[in-house]
């Protein structure tokens, strides 16, 4: 349904550097905004960045390989699970957790792609359902190690740097976790603008011409499932370290679904899509579902049938079109 | 013995309830390719409407039942010319998209106007008895879903394979453009089917309260149940959905009757075994 924006010829790689340098620039700069601006709901922020990565990572495989999945979950929580674990056994160094998180997410992507690209269109959707439904349920019945319904807690990650240490205000945990999303999104755009990333947006847009040419399609689609496991590993590690605690919630559905919408809301496919998607979503819930979850879900409900209808390509898609009328008028009032 | 007996029948008659709800959807996706995840919201509507009628207007069961079939259609006769149609045509994305939207709106605006709370709908005194089959006692309810599932099945058969309707359908499905050459109203084929298919959702959430109890969050619930039951046996395929129906309900079953503390594991184990050995479904057709 939704077309990627086509990539205007007249964008010469001077200028797209210059616009994915003002990318990251604003990226840092809402950051750091909402470092100055909401000292005190810092650790709902984090969150929203530990979430910023499921999405991400979620785009990857919809938006760049047209892979439609309701599972994305079950590589978040195998990263928080993961970076859990190693918590409670004694590994404390931060940026280590989040290496095993990424890595456990990775394994997992591994598997969960072997799995899913063995089907396509409505049974691979089911595929996903399944394996984070089932991992749910190991997760529940293996109390012994994940701690069951009850979850994990309990973990004091070591002070950042040896320096700052992971306190109540989340200030630390927050700059780590906005200096991940930075570095995370760097190497994801430099991932999907590489002749890789170039073949699975073919493959997304024309199977059969992209094996004409001769490329496999299953090494690389699996290849991809890893890295997008890598980073939603990685969120899952974030959210365990920021919250130090690791619930069975971090490994369901329902986060699946919801990063599905979160993920649409903001636009498939350009990867700041992912993370306004994400941020105006977690945003109006956390007001909102306060007053009546009900009325969240109505309200929820209501978008998506709205974006469906009116914008398929999302709030960023919706904000390029604005921008390029707009431009476009300017340009035949001036000379 | 007795045990696995019970297990049996129990098995059975959940089956044949997961059956009776779940043959509209595989209906609506196999034949007119819509992945209608809002299928589950709507036996909620229909289960809602039968609790009302019977619990606080004190209506018979049986004409609770008409009433909740007859309200669901009504409601969605509307939605399916404002929202349904528009996606016909579309990816499987929007279509997923847009009925997850739908259902967040049904359970919101239910539950705004019935309450968060658990939804019975008391049987009548013949059903609620056991009723004794010679070799055993069973409660008559179970009895009367397993009955009717057979009957829808033997009626959706009939009318697919046998009546002008079916043929008219099943050419609107094969090649739309065609059909509305030689005369065919696809637009009513289609709006026929999308009404059989929620009258079915609705007259199985009825049926089937005692087994997936009418609750808040019913449509959400079971969204995956209904969704996995019917790519499993193949959408569109009555005897496909029947198999899967009477398998994943003899699994679940089991599981629960004899390990309870693993929950949905066997259930989702099994679906992903299926689903990679045969990913069109036990009886899918070709695409």
């Amino acid at each position: 349904m939704v077309q990627a924006p086509a990539p205007s010829a007249a964008a010469t790689p001077a200028r797209s550097l210059g616009r994915d340098l003002a990318g990251f620039a604003l990226i840092a700069l809402a950051g750091l905004a909402g470092y100055w601006l909401f000292p005190d709901n810092l650790a709902f922020l984090t969150r929203v960045i530990s979430v910023a990565l499921l999405v991400l990572s979620l785009d990857l495989i919809v938006g760049y390989c047209g892979i439609a999945s309701l599972g994305q979950a079950a590589l978040y929580g195998a990263g928080a699970y993961a970076a859990g674990i190693a918590c409670l056994n004694g590994v404390t160094e931060p940026f280590l957790l989040i290496l095993i998180g990424a890595a456990a997410g990775a394994v997992t992507g591994l598997l969960m792609g072997t799995v899913m690209l063995r089907a396509h269109g409505l049974p691979q959707l089911v595929l996903s359902i399944a394996i984070v439904q089932l991992l749910h349920e190991a997760a529940n019945k293996l109390a012994w190690l994940t701690g069951g319904s009850d979850g994990l807690a309990g973990m004091v990650p070591a002070p950042l740097f040896g320096l700052f240490e992971f306190d109540l205000w989340g200030r630390a945990a927050y700059l780590f976790g906005l200096g991940l999303l930075l570095v995370v999104f760097v190497a994801l755009k430099l991932i999907v603008r590489s002749p890789f990333g170039m073949v699975c947006r073919g493959l997304k847009e024309d199977p059969l011409r992209i094996s004409a040419l001769g490329i496999s399609a299953f090494p690389v689609l699996l290849r991809m499932f890893v890295i997008s496991g890598a980073v939603a590993g990685a969120g899952g590690a974030l959210g365990a370290i920021a919250t130090q605690v690791v619930g069975l919630d971090s490994l369901s559905f329902e986060l699946s679904a919801n990063a599905l919408v979160m993920l649409v809301l903001g636009g498939l496919g350009n990867l700041y899509g992912a993370l306004i998607g994400t941020v105006v979503f977690m945003a109006v819930e956390h007001i909102v579902a306060a007053i009546n979850p009900f009325h969240w879900m109505t309200l929820v409900g209501a978008l998506l049938i709205a974006i469906v209808l009116f914008a398929p390509r999302g709030l960023s898609g919706t904000l390029d079109e604005a921008a390029r009328i707009l431009t476009r008028g300017q340009r035949r009032a001036g000379p | 013995m007795q045990t696995a007996l019970s297990i049996a029948l129990d098995a059975f008659a959940y089956g044949m309830a997961l059956f009776i709800i779940c043959i509209g959807l595989s209906l609506t996706m196999g034949l007119m390719r819509l992945v209608n995840l809002a299928h589950g919201a709507f036996a909620m509507i229909g289960g809602y409407i039968a609790s009302y009628a019977v619990r606080n207007l004190g209506l018979g069961y049986g004409f609770g039942i008409v009433l909740a079939v007859v309200g669901t259609v009504l409601i969605a006769v509307p939605l399916e010319r404002l929202l349904f149609r528009r996606i016909y045509d579309r990816s499987e994305l929007s279509q997923v998209l847009m009925t997850i939207g739908i259902t967040f709106c049904v359970i919101g605006i239910t539950n705004y106007f019935f309450g968060p709370t658990l939804k019975t709908i008391p049987l009548p005194t013949e059903l609620a008895q056991p009723i004794d089959l010679g070799f055993r006692s069973i409660a008559g309810h179970r009895l009367f879903v397993i009955a009717s599932g057979l009957v829808v099945a033997g009626g959706l058969w009939f009318l697919i394979e046998r009546t002008g309707f079916g043929i008219h359908l099943r050419a609107a499905v094969e090649n739309a453009p065609m059909s509305r050459a030689l005369g065919v109203r696809t637009e009513l084929i289609y709006a026929a089917s999308f009404a059989l298919a929620i009258g079915l959702a609705a007259f199985g959430g009825v049926v089937g309260a005692e087994f997936l109890p009418i609750e808040p969050y019913y449509a959400l619930r079971y969204m995956v149940t209904f969704l996995v039951v019917v790519s499993v046996g193949g959408a569109g395929s009555i005897p496909g959905a029947l198999v899967a129906c009477l398998l994943l309900g003899a699994i679940d079953v089991t599981g629960r009757y004899l390990m309870p503390d693993f929950g949905n594991f066997f259930f989702y184990l099994a679906v992903i075994l299926v689903v990679c050995a045969f990913p069109r479904g036990l009886m899918g057709r070709a695409q």
